[in-house]
């Protein structure tokens, strides 16, 4: 295999958080076709539940949206009851989608010209 | 040979929630005028908490309890709205469709506008005493002791549809699903049946994307160097032309800014989705696990392969309840070792307030991508942030208990350490929820048309 490099996963991917009560939505979206088999290998359930470790989620379940290059991840039970319990000033948890894109993942040196942002 | 097919239904969304822009509208309804057509224009401006608000505003005042901007929403484009008969569909009504609605009938006789025909739906509100069994049921000792503010069943798009095949021009509404808004017109027009499970599931995931309003066209996008979106300043609302088996395109006003993009499209479209397979509402169970998007042209994005599977036989409720008081406080520490002076001073709170669990964010260092249990700012070793606002939140049921916590913050002035200023402290009320289902038998629904008034 070909020499991979290390970057965020928000140079591959993006996303958008949603919550309903005590559960938020997290989608995984890649930037080019051709990433999307390095998600499907690398941000898998077991990978994002040990980010969100401190979250304490109860489940994560990893749905898989290949006409659209995409993942949903659902994470139960992360939001410290939701909208109306948190003490978070982000009760929504909105922000939860820049935490997992900032996971470390490996690209194969060819597909480095898919990835976005500056080098 | 064959017809050319109908014009398509044009909907336009002008809010994605309660406290959206109030000049939203005005180039919705400019863009559907001139396009022509059938056309609608929905407001969606009820989440999760924003119910339980109305009905503590509804408390206080019987006339009181809709969205407290429907008049600057409404107003700017109601005029030009009837004239051009576009119809217009809302649960700006929130815990007061009625009294909405006879606003909306006081507005329009001030403008000097002929009298519009406004629906307003019901059966949504399971807040008074005869629906406390039904709760009851379904809650069980949940419901013990709880002090309720509201409790609303997610009513489907079937009342909006009668309504407005009964004539109406302005359907005000509570507690409806948010893609019902766009259902509801769309069955109307085209005139399915309730059990057309694919034509609905479409015209859901329409109403879907436009449901938020702004952040399917390029609100709430914005990633300097990776998303960029040209003029988000004046972000433009969108369109969606949907066809007649529901398949749509969602663009949107003309001459805003904004862009309407394959990648917003797709977060959009899994906005607040779990299992993409089932995505429920009260219409129909929409099916977008082979959902394709395609650009067709500027600012023009194109779904299609969405399917629906039967409706479910339960309602979602959710109840809202008095939940105690927050109490909140922050203070501010800068310059050279300000982070080590806001943890001390996070130490000290913790040491004068034992009885309450204190959440500690240091803003400018970690906040709010900590958990409330401190577990991740454990874990984070004290760095050298030049410029952090401690901040502390506390919940409690008893307001004395919860009052220590302000006075403590604010005791920080002399008591805590150096340099420390800024302090802003609050005490709120606090309202929580719980959900059920309930069978949808038990919640009958209804429109009536508002009477005339001379």
């Amino acid at each position: 295999m070909s020499a991979g490099i290390t970057v965020p996963l928000y140079r591959a991917a993006h996303g958008r958080t949603g919550d309903k009560g005590n559960r938020s939505n997290i989608s995984v979206i890649a930037w080019h076709p051709d990433l999307y088999p390095v998600l499907l290998a690398q941000v898998t359930e077991a990978v994002v539940a040990r980010h969100f470790a401190h979250r304490r989620p109860a489940r994560v379940q990893r749905f898989e949206l290949p006409q659209l290059a995409a993942l949903n991840f659902v994470l139960d039970e992360v939001l410290d009851g939701g909208v109306n319990d948190a003490l978070n000033l982000d009760t929504h948890g909105k922000a939860l989608s820049f935490w997992l894109l900032d996971l470390p993942i490996e690209i194969p040196a060819a597909l480095a010209p898919l990835l976005a942002g500056p080098s | 040979m064959t017809p050319s097919p109908p014009s398509p239904l044009l909907i336009g969304c002008a809010a994605g929630f309660s406290g959206d822009r109030v000049d939203a509208a005005g180039p919705v309804v400019d863009t559907l005028i001139a396009r022509g057509g059938p056309a609608f224009l929905i407001f969606e401006t009820l989440a999760e908490r924003t119910l339980a608000l109305a009905q503590l505003r509804r408390r206080a005042d019987p006339d009181a309890g809709f969205e407290p901007l429907l008049d600057d929403m409404l107003r700017p484009v109601l005029a030009r709205c009837l004239a051009h008969k576009i119809r217009i569909v809302s649960n700006f009504g929130a815990a007061n469709p009625l009294a909405a609605a006879r606003h909306i009938q006081a507005m329009a006789a001030g403008m000097g506008l002929p009298a519009p025909r406004i629906a307003v739906v019901a059966g949504d509100d399971l807040s008074g005493a005869q629906h406390e069994p039904l709760l009851r049921a379904q809650l069980g000792a949940a419901m013990d002791g709880i002090r309720k503010v509201s409790a609303n069943a997610y009513i489907g798009a079937e009342a909006i549809a009668a309504a407005l095949d009964a004539g109406a021009q302005i359907v005000v509404a509570g507690r409806v699903a948010d893609p019902s808004l766009t259902v509801g017109p769309a069955m109307s027009h085209f005139g399915w049946r309730a059990d057309d499970w694919d034509r609905l599931a479409r015209a859901t995931m329409a109403g879907h994307l436009l449901e938020c309003g702004a952040q399917v066209c390029g609100g709430y996008f914005a990633d300097p160097g990776y998303k960029e979106v040209p003029d988000l300043h004046a972000v433009g609302y969108p369109i969606a032309e949907i066809d007649s088996d529901g398949h749509c395109v969602i663009g949107k006003a003309a001459r805003t800014g904004g862009v309407v993009s394959l990648a917003g499209v797709k977060e959009q479209l899994l906005y607040e989705v779990h299992d993409p397979a089932a995505y429920l509402t009260p219409d129909v169970v929409a099916d977008i696990s082979a959902a394709q998007l395609s650009q067709a042209g500027p600012d023009r994005v194109a779904l299609s392969g969405v399917r629906g599977h039967a409706r479910p036989a339960s309602l979602k409720v959710n109840v809202c309840h008095e939940g105690g008081w927050l109490a909140e406080g922050e203070i501010s520490y800068a310059g050279p070792r300000a982070e080590a002076r806001a943890r001390l001073a996070a130490e000290v709170l913790r040491r004068r307030l034992p009885g309450l669990a204190l959440r500690v964010d240091l803003i400018g260092a970690l906040s709010i991508m900590g958990d409330d249990a401190g577990r991740l700012l454990a874990h984070t070793p004290a760095g050298d942030a030049r410029d952090v606002r401690l901040r502390v939140a506390a919940t409690h049921s008893d307001r004395a208990q919860a009052e220590r916590l302000p006075r403590e913050v604010t005791a920080l002035y002399c008591c805590g350490p150096a340099g420390g200023g800024g302090v802003r402290t609050s005490l709120t009320p606090r309202l929580n929820t719980l959900s059920c289902l309930v069978p949808r038998e038990a919640v009958p629904l209804r429109f009536e048309m508002l009477e005339g008034v001379q």
